[in-house]
Protein backbone atom coordinates (compact mmCIF):
# COMPACT_ATOMS: atom_id res chain seq x y z
CA UNK A 1 0.00 0.00 0.00
CA UNK A 2 2.76 2.42 0.97
CA UNK A 3 4.87 1.56 -2.06
CA UNK A 4 1.87 2.07 -4.33
CA UNK A 5 1.26 5.50 -2.83
CA UNK A 6 4.92 6.40 -3.25
CA UNK A 7 4.87 5.22 -6.86
CA UNK A 8 1.69 7.23 -7.40
CA UNK A 9 3.22 10.42 -6.02
CA UNK A 10 6.43 9.98 -7.96
CA UNK A 11 4.52 10.30 -11.25
CA UNK A 12 3.65 13.88 -12.18
CA UNK A 13 0.12 12.90 -13.25
CA UNK A 14 -0.45 11.01 -10.00
CA UNK A 15 0.85 13.85 -7.82
CA UNK A 16 -1.21 16.51 -9.60
CA UNK A 17 -4.28 14.29 -9.74
CA UNK A 18 -4.15 13.26 -6.11
CA UNK A 19 -3.59 16.87 -5.08
CA UNK A 20 -6.70 17.98 -7.00
CA UNK A 21 -8.84 15.19 -5.54
CA UNK A 22 -7.70 15.78 -1.96
CA UNK A 23 -8.10 19.53 -2.43
CA UNK A 24 -11.73 19.09 -3.55
CA UNK A 25 -12.53 16.61 -0.78
CA UNK A 26 -11.12 18.90 1.92
CA UNK A 27 -12.92 21.87 0.41
CA UNK A 28 -16.21 19.96 0.37
CA UNK A 29 -15.78 19.24 4.09
CA UNK A 30 -14.83 22.73 5.23
CA UNK A 31 -16.65 24.91 2.69
CA UNK A 32 -19.72 25.59 4.92
CA UNK A 33 -17.31 27.07 7.47
CA UNK A 34 -15.31 29.23 5.11
CA UNK A 35 -17.92 30.38 2.56
CA UNK A 36 -18.00 34.19 2.94
CA UNK A 37 -21.70 34.57 2.04
CA UNK A 38 -24.93 32.65 2.50
CA UNK A 39 -25.53 30.69 -0.72
CA UNK A 40 -29.26 31.53 -0.57
CA UNK A 41 -28.83 35.25 0.04
CA UNK A 42 -30.70 37.02 -2.78
CA UNK A 43 -30.18 40.61 -3.80
CA UNK A 44 -31.86 42.08 -6.85
CA UNK A 45 -29.66 45.17 -6.79
CA UNK A 46 -26.39 43.32 -7.13
CA UNK A 47 -27.54 40.75 -9.69
CA UNK A 48 -24.86 39.86 -12.26
CA UNK A 49 -22.37 42.13 -10.53
CA UNK A 50 -18.81 41.64 -11.88
CA UNK A 51 -16.10 40.21 -9.59
CA UNK A 52 -15.02 42.66 -6.86
CA UNK A 53 -13.54 42.87 -3.39
CA UNK A 54 -16.64 41.61 -1.60
CA UNK A 55 -17.83 39.11 -4.23
CA UNK A 56 -14.67 37.55 -5.63
CA UNK A 57 -16.35 35.72 -8.55
CA UNK A 58 -19.20 38.22 -8.95
CA UNK A 59 -22.89 37.48 -8.50
CA UNK A 60 -25.36 35.32 -10.38
CA UNK A 61 -28.64 36.40 -11.97
CA UNK A 62 -30.37 36.42 -8.57
CA UNK A 63 -27.60 38.36 -6.87
CA UNK A 64 -26.19 35.32 -5.06
CA UNK A 65 -22.46 35.17 -4.39
CA UNK A 66 -20.84 32.97 -7.07
CA UNK A 67 -17.70 32.34 -5.02
CA UNK A 68 -19.62 30.87 -2.08
CA UNK A 69 -21.83 28.85 -4.39
CA UNK A 70 -18.82 27.48 -6.27
CA UNK A 71 -17.19 26.49 -2.98
CA UNK A 72 -20.32 24.60 -1.93
CA UNK A 73 -21.28 23.38 -5.39
CA UNK A 74 -19.45 20.06 -5.25
CA UNK A 75 -20.79 18.79 -1.93
CA UNK A 76 -23.95 17.12 -3.18
CA UNK A 77 -22.14 15.58 -6.16
CA UNK A 78 -19.29 14.25 -3.99
CA UNK A 79 -21.71 12.91 -1.38
CA UNK A 80 -23.89 11.03 -3.90
CA UNK A 81 -21.03 9.67 -6.01
CA UNK A 82 -18.90 9.02 -2.93
CA UNK A 83 -21.52 6.60 -1.62
CA UNK A 84 -22.62 5.19 -4.97
CA UNK A 85 -19.11 4.35 -6.25
CA UNK A 86 -18.13 1.87 -3.48
CA UNK A 87 -21.59 0.30 -3.66
CA UNK A 88 -21.26 -0.19 -7.42
CA UNK A 89 -17.77 -1.69 -7.11
CA UNK A 90 -18.87 -4.03 -4.30
CA UNK A 91 -21.92 -5.56 -5.94
CA UNK A 92 -20.50 -5.55 -9.46
CA UNK A 93 -17.19 -6.90 -8.23
CA UNK A 94 -18.77 -9.69 -6.21
CA UNK A 95 -21.05 -10.81 -9.02
CA UNK A 96 -18.20 -10.64 -11.54
CA UNK A 97 -15.85 -12.75 -9.39
CA UNK A 98 -18.61 -15.22 -8.57
CA UNK A 99 -19.59 -15.84 -12.18
CA UNK A 100 -15.96 -15.84 -13.26
CA UNK A 101 -15.41 -18.69 -10.83
CA UNK A 102 -18.61 -20.65 -11.43
CA UNK A 103 -18.93 -20.12 -15.19
CA UNK A 104 -21.30 -22.33 -17.15
CA UNK A 105 -24.69 -21.66 -18.66
CA UNK A 106 -25.75 -19.13 -16.02
CA UNK A 107 -22.59 -17.13 -16.73
CA UNK A 108 -23.43 -17.01 -20.47
CA UNK A 109 -26.92 -15.74 -19.74
CA UNK A 110 -25.66 -13.12 -17.30
CA UNK A 111 -23.15 -11.77 -19.79
CA UNK A 112 -25.87 -11.34 -22.41
CA UNK A 113 -27.96 -9.39 -19.90
CA UNK A 114 -24.91 -7.25 -19.07
CA UNK A 115 -24.37 -6.58 -22.79
CA UNK A 116 -28.02 -5.65 -23.20
CA UNK A 117 -27.88 -3.19 -20.31
CA UNK A 118 -24.67 -1.64 -21.61
CA UNK A 119 -26.20 -1.06 -25.02
CA UNK A 120 -28.74 1.39 -23.56
CA UNK A 121 -27.43 4.94 -23.14
CA UNK A 122 -26.79 5.83 -19.47
CA UNK A 123 -28.87 8.96 -19.64
CA UNK A 124 -31.96 7.05 -20.73
CA UNK A 125 -31.65 4.54 -17.88
CA UNK A 126 -31.15 7.30 -15.31
CA UNK A 127 -33.89 9.56 -16.61
CA UNK A 128 -36.55 6.85 -16.68
CA UNK A 129 -35.93 6.15 -12.99
CA UNK A 130 -35.78 9.85 -12.08
CA UNK A 131 -39.04 10.65 -13.86
CA UNK A 132 -40.76 7.74 -12.11
CA UNK A 133 -39.37 8.05 -8.61
CA UNK A 134 -38.34 11.70 -8.49
CA UNK A 135 -34.83 12.99 -8.00
CA UNK A 136 -32.65 13.54 -4.93
CA UNK A 137 -29.95 11.50 -3.21
CA UNK A 138 -32.43 8.75 -2.19
CA UNK A 139 -33.06 7.89 -5.86
CA UNK A 140 -29.74 8.89 -7.42
CA UNK A 141 -27.50 6.83 -5.10
CA UNK A 142 -29.19 3.44 -5.70
CA UNK A 143 -29.73 4.22 -9.40
CA UNK A 144 -26.09 5.19 -10.01
CA UNK A 145 -24.84 2.29 -7.88
CA UNK A 146 -26.96 -0.17 -9.86
CA UNK A 147 -26.23 1.01 -13.41
CA UNK A 148 -22.53 1.72 -12.85
CA UNK A 149 -22.04 -1.64 -11.15
CA UNK A 150 -22.95 -3.46 -14.36
CA UNK A 151 -19.75 -2.65 -16.28
CA UNK A 152 -17.81 -3.57 -13.12
CA UNK A 153 -19.19 -7.12 -13.45
CA UNK A 154 -17.40 -7.40 -16.77
CA UNK A 155 -14.09 -6.12 -15.46
CA UNK A 156 -14.16 -8.32 -12.35
CA UNK A 157 -15.12 -11.36 -14.41
CA UNK A 158 -12.28 -10.81 -16.88
CA UNK A 159 -9.77 -10.30 -14.07
CA UNK A 160 -11.04 -13.48 -12.38
CA UNK A 161 -10.66 -15.48 -15.58
CA UNK A 162 -6.97 -14.56 -15.57
CA UNK A 163 -6.36 -16.26 -12.20
CA UNK A 164 -9.08 -18.88 -11.87
CA UNK A 165 -7.10 -21.56 -13.72
CA UNK A 166 -3.99 -21.08 -11.58
CA UNK A 167 -2.67 -23.72 -9.23
CA UNK A 168 -3.51 -21.97 -5.97
CA UNK A 169 -7.21 -21.87 -6.82
CA UNK A 170 -7.05 -25.54 -7.76
CA UNK A 171 -5.25 -26.25 -4.48
CA UNK A 172 -7.89 -24.42 -2.46
CA UNK A 173 -10.58 -26.49 -4.20
CA UNK A 174 -8.68 -29.67 -3.44
CA UNK A 175 -8.40 -28.68 0.21
CA UNK A 176 -12.20 -28.55 0.19
CA UNK A 177 -12.71 -24.82 0.57
CA UNK A 178 -16.16 -23.47 -0.25
CA UNK A 179 -16.75 -21.15 -3.21
CA UNK A 180 -17.21 -18.22 -0.81
CA UNK A 181 -13.88 -18.88 0.85
CA UNK A 182 -12.14 -19.22 -2.52
CA UNK A 183 -13.67 -15.93 -3.67
CA UNK A 184 -12.66 -14.08 -0.54
CA UNK A 185 -9.23 -15.57 0.15
CA UNK A 186 -7.88 -16.57 -3.25
CA UNK A 187 -9.61 -14.54 -5.94
CA UNK A 188 -10.41 -11.20 -4.34
CA UNK A 189 -6.79 -10.32 -3.44
CA UNK A 190 -5.85 -10.88 -7.08
CA UNK A 191 -8.75 -8.90 -8.54
CA UNK A 192 -8.55 -6.05 -6.00
CA UNK A 193 -6.15 -3.88 -8.00
CA UNK A 194 -8.27 -4.06 -11.14
CA UNK A 195 -11.36 -3.18 -9.09
CA UNK A 196 -9.58 -0.22 -7.48
CA UNK A 197 -8.69 1.29 -10.85
CA UNK A 198 -12.15 0.52 -12.23
CA UNK A 199 -13.70 2.16 -9.17
CA UNK A 200 -11.72 5.35 -9.76
CA UNK A 201 -12.90 5.44 -13.38
CA UNK A 202 -16.52 4.75 -12.38
CA UNK A 203 -16.31 7.59 -9.89
CA UNK A 204 -15.33 10.01 -12.62
CA UNK A 205 -18.12 8.78 -14.95
CA UNK A 206 -20.63 9.06 -12.13
CA UNK A 207 -19.64 12.65 -11.46
CA UNK A 208 -20.03 13.33 -15.16
CA UNK A 209 -23.48 11.74 -15.11
CA UNK A 210 -24.51 13.57 -11.95
CA UNK A 211 -23.45 16.99 -13.19
CA UNK A 212 -24.97 16.38 -16.63
CA UNK A 213 -28.28 15.46 -14.98
CA UNK A 214 -28.13 18.60 -12.84
CA UNK A 215 -27.32 20.64 -15.91
CA UNK A 216 -30.38 19.24 -17.70
CA UNK A 217 -32.56 20.00 -14.68
CA UNK A 218 -33.00 16.41 -13.49
CA UNK A 219 -30.49 16.35 -10.65
CA UNK A 220 -30.06 18.72 -7.74
CA UNK A 221 -33.06 20.96 -7.09
CA UNK A 222 -32.59 24.67 -6.41
CA UNK A 223 -31.56 26.51 -4.29
CA UNK A 224 -28.93 23.86 -3.43
CA UNK A 225 -25.74 25.00 -5.13
CA UNK A 226 -24.40 22.56 -7.71
CA UNK A 227 -21.87 23.12 -10.48
CA UNK A 228 -23.99 21.56 -13.23
CA UNK A 229 -27.02 23.60 -12.24
CA UNK A 230 -24.94 26.76 -11.86
CA UNK A 231 -23.57 26.38 -15.40
CA UNK A 232 -27.10 25.84 -16.73
CA UNK A 233 -28.36 28.96 -14.91
CA UNK A 234 -25.46 31.19 -15.89
CA UNK A 235 -25.46 30.14 -19.55
CA UNK A 236 -28.21 32.61 -20.42
CA UNK A 237 -26.16 35.55 -19.13
CA UNK A 238 -22.89 34.35 -20.59
CA UNK A 239 -22.40 37.31 -22.95
CA UNK A 240 -22.19 39.92 -20.20
CA UNK A 241 -21.41 37.83 -17.09
CA UNK A 242 -19.03 35.04 -18.21
CA UNK A 243 -17.59 34.63 -14.68
CA UNK A 244 -20.81 32.92 -13.62
CA UNK A 245 -20.07 30.13 -16.09
CA UNK A 246 -16.30 30.02 -15.76
CA UNK A 247 -16.13 29.53 -11.98
CA UNK A 248 -18.21 26.30 -11.82
CA UNK A 249 -16.68 25.09 -15.11
CA UNK A 250 -13.17 25.31 -13.66
CA UNK A 251 -14.23 23.70 -10.37
CA UNK A 252 -16.01 20.76 -12.02
CA UNK A 253 -13.33 20.20 -14.65
CA UNK A 254 -10.47 20.28 -12.16
CA UNK A 255 -12.15 17.63 -10.00
CA UNK A 256 -12.91 15.28 -12.90
CA UNK A 257 -9.45 15.76 -14.44
CA UNK A 258 -7.92 15.13 -11.01
CA UNK A 259 -9.76 11.82 -10.65
CA UNK A 260 -8.77 10.74 -14.14
CA UNK A 261 -5.11 11.61 -13.65
CA UNK A 262 -5.12 9.68 -10.37
CA UNK A 263 -6.80 6.69 -12.01
CA UNK A 264 -4.26 6.71 -14.84
CA UNK A 265 -1.31 6.90 -12.46
CA UNK A 266 -2.87 4.27 -10.20
CA UNK A 267 -3.30 1.90 -13.15
CA UNK A 268 0.36 2.37 -14.08
CA UNK A 269 1.52 1.97 -10.46
CA UNK A 270 -0.46 -1.27 -10.10
CA UNK A 271 0.53 -2.53 -13.54
CA UNK A 272 -2.98 -2.68 -14.99
CA UNK A 273 -3.74 -1.65 -18.54
CA UNK A 274 -7.24 -0.38 -18.92
CA UNK A 275 -9.17 -1.14 -22.06
CA UNK A 276 -12.73 -0.05 -21.46
CA UNK A 277 -12.86 3.72 -21.48
CA UNK A 278 -16.28 4.53 -22.92
CA UNK A 279 -18.58 6.19 -20.39
CA UNK A 280 -21.32 3.61 -20.28
CA UNK B 1 -14.66 -18.78 -40.09
CA UNK B 2 -18.25 -18.96 -41.34
CA UNK B 3 -19.33 -20.65 -38.12
CA UNK B 4 -17.72 -17.89 -36.13
CA UNK B 5 -19.50 -15.21 -38.15
CA UNK B 6 -22.85 -16.93 -37.65
CA UNK B 7 -22.19 -17.29 -33.93
CA UNK B 8 -21.44 -13.58 -33.62
CA UNK B 9 -24.52 -12.67 -35.60
CA UNK B 10 -26.68 -14.87 -33.38
CA UNK B 11 -25.23 -13.30 -30.23
CA UNK B 12 -26.03 -9.86 -31.60
CA UNK B 13 -29.63 -10.82 -32.30
CA UNK B 14 -29.99 -12.34 -28.83
CA UNK B 15 -28.67 -9.11 -27.29
CA UNK B 16 -31.15 -6.97 -29.23
CA UNK B 17 -34.00 -9.28 -28.19
CA UNK B 18 -32.90 -9.02 -24.55
CA UNK B 19 -32.74 -5.24 -24.83
CA UNK B 20 -36.29 -5.16 -26.14
CA UNK B 21 -37.41 -7.30 -23.20
CA UNK B 22 -35.59 -5.01 -20.75
CA UNK B 23 -37.12 -1.90 -22.31
CA UNK B 24 -40.58 -3.40 -22.26
CA UNK B 25 -40.28 -4.94 -18.80
CA UNK B 26 -38.81 -1.71 -17.42
CA UNK B 27 -41.96 0.17 -18.34
CA UNK B 28 -44.15 -2.67 -17.03
CA UNK B 29 -42.40 -2.94 -13.66
CA UNK B 30 -42.36 0.78 -12.96
CA UNK B 31 -45.53 2.05 -11.27
CA UNK B 32 -48.26 3.24 -13.63
CA UNK B 33 -48.52 2.67 -17.38
CA UNK B 34 -48.21 4.81 -20.50
CA UNK B 35 -51.66 6.32 -19.89
CA UNK B 36 -51.38 7.18 -16.21
CA UNK B 37 -47.91 8.53 -16.89
CA UNK B 38 -49.06 10.75 -19.69
CA UNK B 39 -52.39 11.94 -18.26
CA UNK B 40 -50.95 12.35 -14.74
CA UNK B 41 -53.68 13.82 -12.48
CA UNK B 42 -56.42 13.55 -15.06
CA UNK B 43 -55.86 9.80 -15.22
CA UNK B 44 -59.28 8.59 -14.18
CA UNK B 45 -62.65 7.50 -15.52
CA UNK B 46 -63.46 7.86 -19.21
CA UNK B 47 -60.25 9.64 -20.21
CA UNK B 48 -58.10 6.83 -18.84
CA UNK B 49 -60.35 4.16 -20.41
CA UNK B 50 -60.14 5.82 -23.82
CA UNK B 51 -56.39 6.22 -23.65
CA UNK B 52 -55.91 2.60 -22.60
CA UNK B 53 -58.04 1.26 -25.41
CA UNK B 54 -56.32 3.61 -27.90
CA UNK B 55 -52.92 2.23 -26.96
CA UNK B 56 -54.27 -1.31 -26.46
CA UNK B 57 -53.25 -1.52 -22.82
CA UNK B 58 -56.18 -3.75 -21.87
CA UNK B 59 -54.48 -6.94 -23.00
CA UNK B 60 -51.94 -9.08 -21.15
CA UNK B 61 -48.29 -7.98 -20.97
CA UNK B 62 -46.87 -10.91 -22.95
CA UNK B 63 -49.43 -10.42 -25.71
CA UNK B 64 -48.56 -6.75 -25.92
CA UNK B 65 -44.83 -7.45 -25.93
CA UNK B 66 -45.09 -9.76 -28.93
CA UNK B 67 -47.32 -7.31 -30.78
CA UNK B 68 -44.97 -4.45 -30.02
CA UNK B 69 -41.78 -6.34 -30.88
CA UNK B 70 -43.08 -7.86 -34.11
CA UNK B 71 -44.42 -4.48 -35.28
CA UNK B 72 -41.14 -2.79 -34.33
CA UNK B 73 -39.18 -5.22 -36.54
CA UNK B 74 -41.27 -3.99 -39.46
CA UNK B 75 -40.54 -0.36 -38.55
CA UNK B 76 -43.90 0.33 -36.91
CA UNK B 77 -43.52 1.67 -33.38
CA UNK B 78 -47.17 2.46 -32.73
CA UNK B 79 -48.54 5.91 -31.91
CA UNK B 80 -47.32 8.58 -29.50
CA UNK B 81 -49.38 8.92 -26.31
CA UNK B 82 -49.24 12.70 -26.65
CA UNK B 83 -49.85 13.64 -30.27
CA UNK B 84 -51.43 10.31 -31.35
CA UNK B 85 -49.19 10.53 -34.45
CA UNK B 86 -47.25 7.58 -35.82
CA UNK B 87 -43.95 7.31 -33.97
CA UNK B 88 -42.13 6.09 -37.08
CA UNK B 89 -42.75 9.40 -38.87
CA UNK B 90 -41.99 11.48 -35.76
CA UNK B 91 -38.70 9.65 -35.26
CA UNK B 92 -37.69 9.57 -38.93
CA UNK B 93 -36.60 13.20 -39.29
CA UNK B 94 -34.95 13.24 -35.90
CA UNK B 95 -32.96 10.10 -36.67
CA UNK B 96 -31.80 11.66 -39.95
CA UNK B 97 -30.63 14.81 -38.13
CA UNK B 98 -28.75 12.85 -35.45
CA UNK B 99 -27.10 10.70 -38.12
CA UNK B 100 -26.10 13.87 -39.99
CA UNK B 101 -24.46 15.20 -36.83
CA UNK B 102 -22.75 11.89 -36.10
CA UNK B 103 -21.50 11.37 -39.65
CA UNK B 104 -20.08 14.91 -39.84
CA UNK B 105 -18.31 14.45 -36.51
CA UNK B 106 -16.91 11.10 -37.61
CA UNK B 107 -15.78 12.34 -41.02
CA UNK B 108 -13.84 15.14 -39.36
CA UNK B 109 -12.78 13.24 -36.24
CA UNK B 110 -11.61 9.78 -37.29
CA UNK B 111 -8.89 10.80 -39.81
CA UNK B 112 -7.63 13.50 -37.43
CA UNK B 113 -7.59 11.04 -34.51
CA UNK B 114 -5.62 8.44 -36.49
CA UNK B 115 -3.10 11.03 -37.66
CA UNK B 116 -2.54 12.61 -34.25
CA UNK B 117 -2.44 9.19 -32.58
CA UNK B 118 0.28 7.99 -34.95
CA UNK B 119 2.26 11.21 -34.48
CA UNK B 120 2.17 11.02 -30.69
CA UNK B 121 2.94 7.29 -30.74
CA UNK B 122 5.97 7.64 -33.03
CA UNK B 123 7.31 10.67 -31.15
CA UNK B 124 6.52 9.31 -27.71
CA UNK B 125 7.40 11.64 -24.81
CA UNK B 126 8.60 14.32 -27.23
CA UNK B 127 7.03 17.82 -27.03
CA UNK B 128 4.42 17.03 -29.72
CA UNK B 129 3.26 13.95 -27.82
CA UNK B 130 3.13 15.76 -24.50
CA UNK B 131 0.96 18.52 -25.96
CA UNK B 132 -1.35 16.06 -27.73
CA UNK B 133 -1.64 13.75 -24.71
CA UNK B 134 -2.42 16.58 -22.30
CA UNK B 135 -5.10 17.99 -24.60
CA UNK B 136 -6.50 14.46 -24.94
CA UNK B 137 -7.03 14.17 -21.20
CA UNK B 138 -8.91 17.46 -21.20
CA UNK B 139 -11.10 16.53 -24.17
CA UNK B 140 -11.85 13.09 -22.79
CA UNK B 141 -12.71 13.94 -19.21
CA UNK B 142 -14.45 17.30 -19.25
CA UNK B 143 -18.24 16.77 -19.49
CA UNK B 144 -19.73 17.48 -22.93
CA UNK B 145 -22.00 20.21 -21.64
CA UNK B 146 -18.99 22.05 -20.21
CA UNK B 147 -17.03 21.80 -23.48
CA UNK B 148 -20.12 22.92 -25.36
CA UNK B 149 -20.68 25.90 -23.07
CA UNK B 150 -17.04 26.98 -23.36
CA UNK B 151 -17.07 26.67 -27.15
CA UNK B 152 -20.25 28.74 -27.35
CA UNK B 153 -18.68 31.36 -25.06
CA UNK B 154 -15.52 31.63 -27.14
CA UNK B 155 -16.68 31.11 -30.72
CA UNK B 156 -20.14 32.57 -30.76
CA UNK B 157 -20.32 35.04 -27.87
CA UNK B 158 -16.81 36.49 -27.93
CA UNK B 159 -15.67 35.94 -31.50
CA UNK B 160 -19.09 35.78 -33.16
CA UNK B 161 -17.87 33.34 -35.84
CA UNK B 162 -20.60 30.70 -35.66
CA UNK B 163 -24.12 30.56 -34.26
CA UNK B 164 -24.28 29.09 -30.76
CA UNK B 165 -27.73 27.62 -31.07
CA UNK B 166 -29.59 25.66 -33.74
CA UNK B 167 -32.85 27.23 -34.91
CA UNK B 168 -33.47 25.06 -37.97
CA UNK B 169 -36.65 22.97 -37.71
CA UNK B 170 -36.50 19.19 -37.52
CA UNK B 171 -37.74 18.50 -41.06
CA UNK B 172 -35.54 21.06 -42.84
CA UNK B 173 -33.27 19.77 -45.62
CA UNK B 174 -29.70 18.86 -44.69
CA UNK B 175 -28.14 21.94 -46.30
CA UNK B 176 -29.94 24.30 -43.92
CA UNK B 177 -28.12 22.87 -40.90
CA UNK B 178 -24.87 24.53 -41.92
CA UNK B 179 -23.22 26.47 -40.31
CA UNK B 180 -25.29 25.88 -37.17
CA UNK B 181 -24.11 22.28 -36.97
CA UNK B 182 -20.43 23.27 -36.68
CA UNK B 183 -20.24 23.72 -32.90
CA UNK B 184 -22.23 20.61 -31.85
CA UNK B 185 -20.21 18.64 -34.38
CA UNK B 186 -16.95 19.95 -32.90
CA UNK B 187 -17.92 18.92 -29.37
CA UNK B 188 -18.80 15.41 -30.53
CA UNK B 189 -15.65 15.16 -32.62
CA UNK B 190 -13.41 16.34 -29.75
CA UNK B 191 -14.45 13.53 -27.43
CA UNK B 192 -14.27 10.98 -30.23
CA UNK B 193 -10.81 12.11 -31.26
CA UNK B 194 -9.58 11.82 -27.68
CA UNK B 195 -10.76 8.23 -27.23
CA UNK B 196 -9.54 6.94 -30.60
CA UNK B 197 -6.25 8.83 -30.41
CA UNK B 198 -5.36 7.27 -27.07
CA UNK B 199 -5.82 3.75 -28.38
CA UNK B 200 -3.89 4.44 -31.57
CA UNK B 201 -1.03 5.94 -29.57
CA UNK B 202 -0.63 3.01 -27.19
CA UNK B 203 -1.10 0.54 -30.03
CA UNK B 204 1.65 2.20 -32.09
CA UNK B 205 3.99 2.23 -29.09
CA UNK B 206 3.32 -1.44 -28.41
CA UNK B 207 3.88 -2.46 -32.04
CA UNK B 208 7.09 -0.41 -32.26
CA UNK B 209 8.56 -2.47 -29.44
CA UNK B 210 7.39 -5.80 -30.89
CA UNK B 211 9.88 -8.44 -31.98
CA UNK B 212 9.14 -8.10 -35.69
CA UNK B 213 9.54 -4.31 -35.66
CA UNK B 214 12.87 -4.69 -33.82
CA UNK B 215 13.88 -7.40 -36.27
CA UNK B 216 13.11 -5.13 -39.21
CA UNK B 217 15.23 -2.38 -37.67
CA UNK B 218 18.10 -4.77 -37.04
CA UNK B 219 17.88 -6.04 -40.62
CA UNK B 220 18.49 -2.45 -41.72
CA UNK B 221 15.01 -1.64 -43.03
CA UNK B 222 14.77 2.16 -43.34
CA UNK B 223 12.74 3.71 -40.47
CA UNK B 224 9.82 5.04 -42.50
CA UNK B 225 9.54 1.86 -44.51
CA UNK B 226 9.42 -0.06 -41.26
CA UNK B 227 6.74 2.27 -39.90
CA UNK B 228 4.50 2.02 -42.95
CA UNK B 229 5.03 -1.64 -43.81
CA UNK B 230 5.43 -3.31 -40.43
CA UNK B 231 4.08 -1.09 -37.68
CA UNK B 232 1.01 0.80 -38.89
CA UNK B 233 -0.95 -2.06 -40.49
CA UNK B 234 -0.77 -4.01 -37.24
CA UNK B 235 -1.15 -1.03 -34.94
CA UNK B 236 -4.32 0.21 -36.57
CA UNK B 237 -6.26 -3.07 -36.36
CA UNK B 238 -7.43 -2.75 -32.75
CA UNK B 239 -8.73 0.75 -33.45
CA UNK B 240 -11.67 -0.74 -35.38
CA UNK B 241 -13.27 -1.83 -32.10
CA UNK B 242 -12.53 1.43 -30.35
CA UNK B 243 -14.09 3.40 -33.18
CA UNK B 244 -17.19 1.23 -32.81
CA UNK B 245 -17.31 1.76 -29.05
CA UNK B 246 -16.90 5.49 -29.60
CA UNK B 247 -19.73 5.61 -32.11
CA UNK B 248 -21.84 3.80 -29.56
CA UNK B 249 -20.86 6.35 -26.92
CA UNK B 250 -21.68 9.08 -29.39
CA UNK B 251 -25.32 7.98 -29.48
CA UNK B 252 -25.65 8.55 -25.74
CA UNK B 253 -23.44 11.64 -25.57
CA UNK B 254 -25.38 13.22 -28.36
CA UNK B 255 -28.38 13.52 -26.00
CA UNK B 256 -26.68 16.15 -23.84
CA UNK B 257 -25.11 17.93 -26.81
CA UNK B 258 -28.40 18.14 -28.70
CA UNK B 259 -30.07 19.64 -25.64
CA UNK B 260 -27.34 22.24 -25.15
CA UNK B 261 -27.45 23.36 -28.77
CA UNK B 262 -31.20 22.91 -29.19
CA UNK B 263 -30.41 20.54 -32.08
CA UNK B 264 -33.54 18.78 -33.35
CA UNK B 265 -32.24 15.22 -33.15
CA UNK B 266 -33.16 11.89 -31.63
CA UNK B 267 -31.45 12.63 -28.31
CA UNK B 268 -33.43 15.76 -27.57
CA UNK B 269 -36.59 13.98 -28.61
CA UNK B 270 -35.76 11.29 -26.06
CA UNK B 271 -35.39 13.85 -23.25
CA UNK B 272 -38.62 15.55 -24.33
CA UNK B 273 -40.49 12.26 -24.45
CA UNK B 274 -39.24 11.36 -20.97
CA UNK B 275 -40.22 14.76 -19.54
CA UNK B 276 -43.64 14.51 -21.23
CA UNK B 277 -43.92 10.90 -20.02
CA UNK B 278 -44.69 9.76 -23.53
CA UNK B 279 -43.61 6.17 -22.87
CA UNK B 280 -44.28 4.66 -26.34
CA UNK B 281 -41.93 7.25 -27.89
CA UNK B 282 -39.29 6.64 -25.21
CA UNK B 283 -39.47 2.90 -25.81
CA UNK B 284 -39.10 3.32 -29.56
CA UNK B 285 -36.08 5.63 -29.27
CA UNK B 286 -34.43 3.36 -26.69
CA UNK B 287 -34.85 0.38 -29.00
CA UNK B 288 -33.45 2.27 -32.00
CA UNK B 289 -30.41 3.60 -30.13
CA UNK B 290 -29.53 0.26 -28.56
CA UNK B 291 -29.99 -1.60 -31.84
CA UNK B 292 -27.60 0.80 -33.55
CA UNK B 293 -25.14 0.22 -30.69
CA UNK B 294 -25.33 -3.56 -31.02
CA UNK B 295 -25.10 -3.44 -34.83
CA UNK B 296 -22.09 -1.12 -34.87
CA UNK B 297 -20.24 -3.30 -32.38
CA UNK B 298 -21.15 -6.42 -34.33
CA UNK B 299 -19.91 -4.85 -37.53
CA UNK B 300 -16.61 -3.92 -35.85
CA UNK B 301 -16.21 -7.47 -34.54
CA UNK B 302 -16.83 -8.94 -37.97
CA UNK B 303 -14.52 -6.41 -39.65
CA UNK B 304 -11.67 -7.17 -37.31
CA UNK B 305 -12.22 -10.92 -37.81
CA UNK B 306 -11.94 -10.40 -41.56
CA UNK B 307 -8.94 -8.06 -41.30
CA UNK B 308 -7.02 -10.01 -38.69
CA UNK B 309 -6.81 -13.77 -39.29
CA UNK B 310 -5.04 -14.29 -35.94
CA UNK B 311 -8.27 -13.47 -34.10
CA UNK B 312 -10.11 -16.31 -35.82
CA UNK B 313 -8.01 -19.05 -34.28
CA UNK B 314 -7.93 -17.28 -30.92
CA UNK B 315 -11.72 -17.16 -30.90
CA UNK B 316 -12.16 -20.77 -31.86
CA UNK B 317 -10.10 -22.11 -28.98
Amino acid sequence: MKTVLRDLLSRPSGAIGLFLVVFHLVLALVSPLIAPHDYRELSALSALQPPGADHWFGNDHLGRDTFSRTLLGGREALLVTGIATPLAVIWGGFLGIFFGLVGGRLDDVLMRVVDAFLSLPWILKMLVLIVTFGTGAGVLIPALAFFYGIPVIRVARAATHDVVARDFVEAARARGHSSMSIIWRELFPNVRDALLVEGAMRWSWMLLAFSSLSFLGFGVSPPTPDWGLMIADARGYMSFAPWGVLAPVIALSSLIIGINLTADALAKALGIDRVQKAPI
Amino acid sequence: MLGLLIRRLALGIVTILLVSVIIFAGVEILPGDACTAFLEREAQGKLLENCRSDLGLNRSATERYFDWASAAIQGDFGVSAGSKKSIATLVGDRLKNTLLLAVCAMAAGIPLALMLGIVSGLWRDKPADLVISTLTIFAMTIPEFVTATLLILVFSVWLGWVPGIVLTSANAPVSEFFPEILLPMTVLALVMIAHILRTVRSSVIETLSSDYAQMATLKGVPYWRMVFRHVLPNALLPTINVIALTIAWLLGGVVVIETVFNYPGLGRMMIDSISDRDLPVTQAIALIISSVYVCVNLLADLLSLVANPRLRTAQLQ
